[in-house]
């Protein structure tokens, strides 16, 4: 996940290797309760105060990790057996992906800058001086900060000569590029569905994984499960760089789970470098600046809800996804279908497509075969499907749709392509995509939401540069 | 000339999903004069994970046969140091 590890990343996928392991083997009512103690024994490790602490934040994340909001207020008197037991009845899955685990936010700081000890209590006192807010005071023969003054906006730390005013980010504050976060009246961070943008960065970005996504494995194995329900992964092309192994083999682990049936999306690539080729020609010659891309969903969204501008300049193609999920069900109108996929972008158009049921991420896959005692190395190689075009798997990293549409257009195209690539969306970018309603850089215009693409996503496994060959070396196959 | 030193990394499925992944790219981190001397190589599970001892866990690399659990590139980096040194 974007090339940095942390232990709060760790123990979501411990704890997820569990939830597998309990639905997997029918004890997941009977055993869940159990989980925070087994992952913190008395007399044990622990990263916060005490291991009752870490255990508290453990079934929070758990409840999550069923599906449900870790922030619902009957949290505390519910044990988990009964959310075990709800969701292993429900099929239906939440549209809001997010949820914020309050106990482990509140943690950070209400405002950004902390005057240290190395405030030597001068007389100048120019951060005092030349406070807007009048929220400096003086305790001790030391600078303090008034919380409710200070409105952070950092002249206190520009005018101490000491140095002794340091800044504090919040960290998922920090990286939402759209300002999504923010926290309540209490401190706690609250995500704002009309503002977000299903990036990820405030999942990877907080230190204590306060901020979970609700997984849908115990839905999809309690599907696999039920031997009456055909169960399909579709398979998103960034799969080829998360485990050093082949694609075949890859897949055949994804299938060594229990799913009937394993297809790539690059299938759906197909269609989509197709359709995308025609319409991007189509506009062009009916007097269109430009068109932009429209398989990443989180860049989908950032335009509709902070760039509406150019939402017109949006291709109206499906995405490899889409067109994979009609296949399937066209050909199974009762399976079960599963995307398999990188970041939780993916897991929002997954839960809103009317096709496709539930969204499995490559972290959940390698929790779900560590849970399930799944040894990758050992599994089936599965056969690749012919049909699929060696660019549409490369749809995974920046710049595979312009690459794919431009050698669709190669022979025949009756319109110059000037092609632009946006690589990856912050809060630049965002500034960048509203100049061009006015004018465009290019006529294709192709955006990211992660930088290099699809492998950085935040639910991915392996680093993204070994992930980045490894999905070359897919195109070529 | 003399032995090099084996680091095998752990790619089990437990290993590599608990962190290993990250070990992939471990070449990277060593100073080139010394990667000379080392023979890093993935190994398919060592079976550590199935009897830990005492708080070790996943994920798990061999240097020249010891055991370091929980490990990082720094981690492995540094003992990988350490058994060069050991060896002059």
């Amino acid at each position: 996940m974007a090339g940095v590890l942390n232990n709060a990343t760790i123990i979501k996928r411990e704890l997820l290797t569990k939830v597998a392991n309990l639905v997997w083997t029918g004890r997941l009512v009977e055993d869940i309760d159990r989980i925070p103690a087994i992952i913190r024994p008395k007399g044990g490790e622990s990263y916060r105060c005490c291991v009752y602490k870490d255990r508290a934040m453990a079934k929070y994340k758990l409840i999550a990790l069923m599906g449900f909001n870790a922030q619902d207020e009957d949290a505390d008197f519910i044990p988990l057996s009964r959310y075990a037991k709800k969701a292993l009845l429900r099929e239906e899955v939440s549209s809001v992906p997010l949820t914020v685990v309050s106990e482990a936010c509140s943690a950070c700081v209400k405002v950004n800058y902390v005057v240290t000890n190395m405030c030597r209590g001068c007389v100048g006192r120019p951060c005092m001086v030349n406070c807007p807010k009048d929220a400096i005071e003086f305790k001790n023969g030391q600078a303090h900060i008034i919380s409710e003054k200070c409105v952070n906006c950092g002249l206190c730390k520009g005018n101490c000569p000491y140095h002794a005013i340091i800044y504090t980010p919040v960290p998922c504050e920090e990286s939402c590029p759209v300002g999504a976060i923010t926290k309540d009246e209490h401190g706690i961070e609250v995500i704002d569905d009309d503002k977000c943008i299903y990036c990820g960065r405030c999942v990877m970005s907080c230190p204590f994984g306060a901020i979970m996504e609700k997984s849908h494995v115990v839905e999809i194995l309690t599907a696999i499960k039920n031997e009456n329900k055909k169960v399909i992964a579709m398979v998103a092309p960034a799969i080829a760089g998360q485990f050093k192994l082949p694609l075949s083999k890859i897949l055949g682990a994804v299938k060594a789970i229990g799913f009937d049936e394993v297809i790539e999306v690059a299938l759906g690539a197909n269609i989509t470098t197709e359709i995308e080729s025609a319409e991007l020609i189509e506009r062009l010659e009916g007097g269109a600046k430009f068109m932009t891309t429209s398989c990443c969903p989180s860049y989908v969204a950032t335009i509709k809800k902070h760039v509406p501008e150019i939402y017109e300049n949006v291709s109206h193609t499906g995405t490899p996804m889409h067109y994979t999920a009609q296949i399937m069900r066209d050909k199974y109108p009762d399976a079960v279908l599963v995307f398999v996929g990188p970041c939780l972008a993916k897991r929002y158009e997954a839960v809103i497509n009317p096709l496709t049921n539930y969204m499995m991420s490559f972290e959940e896959i390698g929790s779900t075969l560590v849970g399930l005692n799944i040894d990758i190395n050992g599994t089936e190689a599965l056969e690749l499907d012919p049909a699929i075009e060696s660019l549409s798997r490369g749809y995974a990293v920046t710049s595979g749709v312009f690459t794919a549409v431009a050698d669709r257009l190669k022979d025949n195209c009756p319109i110059e392509i000037v092609p632009f690539v946006i690589n990856g969306i912050d809060k630049t970018t965002i500034k960048l995509l509203k100049t061009y309603a006015k004018k465009a850089p290019g006529n294709m215009i192709e955006v990211m939401s992660c930088e290099g693409g699809c492998v950085n996503g935040c639910n991915t496994l392996a680093n993204p540069r070994i992930a980045t060959r490894q999905v070359a070396e897919s195109v070529k196959l | 000339m003399k032995k090099k030193i084996e680091v095998k990394i752990c790619t089990g499925t437990l290993c590599y999903v608990m962190g290993g992944a990250e070990l992939q790219v471990i070449d990277e981190h060593i100073p080139e004069e010394i990667l000379e001397f080392i023979d890093i190589k993935g190994a398919p599970c060592l079976e550590h994970c199935n009897r830990p001892i005492g708080n070790s866990k996943a994920p798990y690399v061999e240097i020249d046969g010891e055991v370091i659990s929980g490990a990082t590139v720094v981690k492995v980096v540094n003992a990988i140091k350490k058994a060069l040194e050991s060896k002059q």
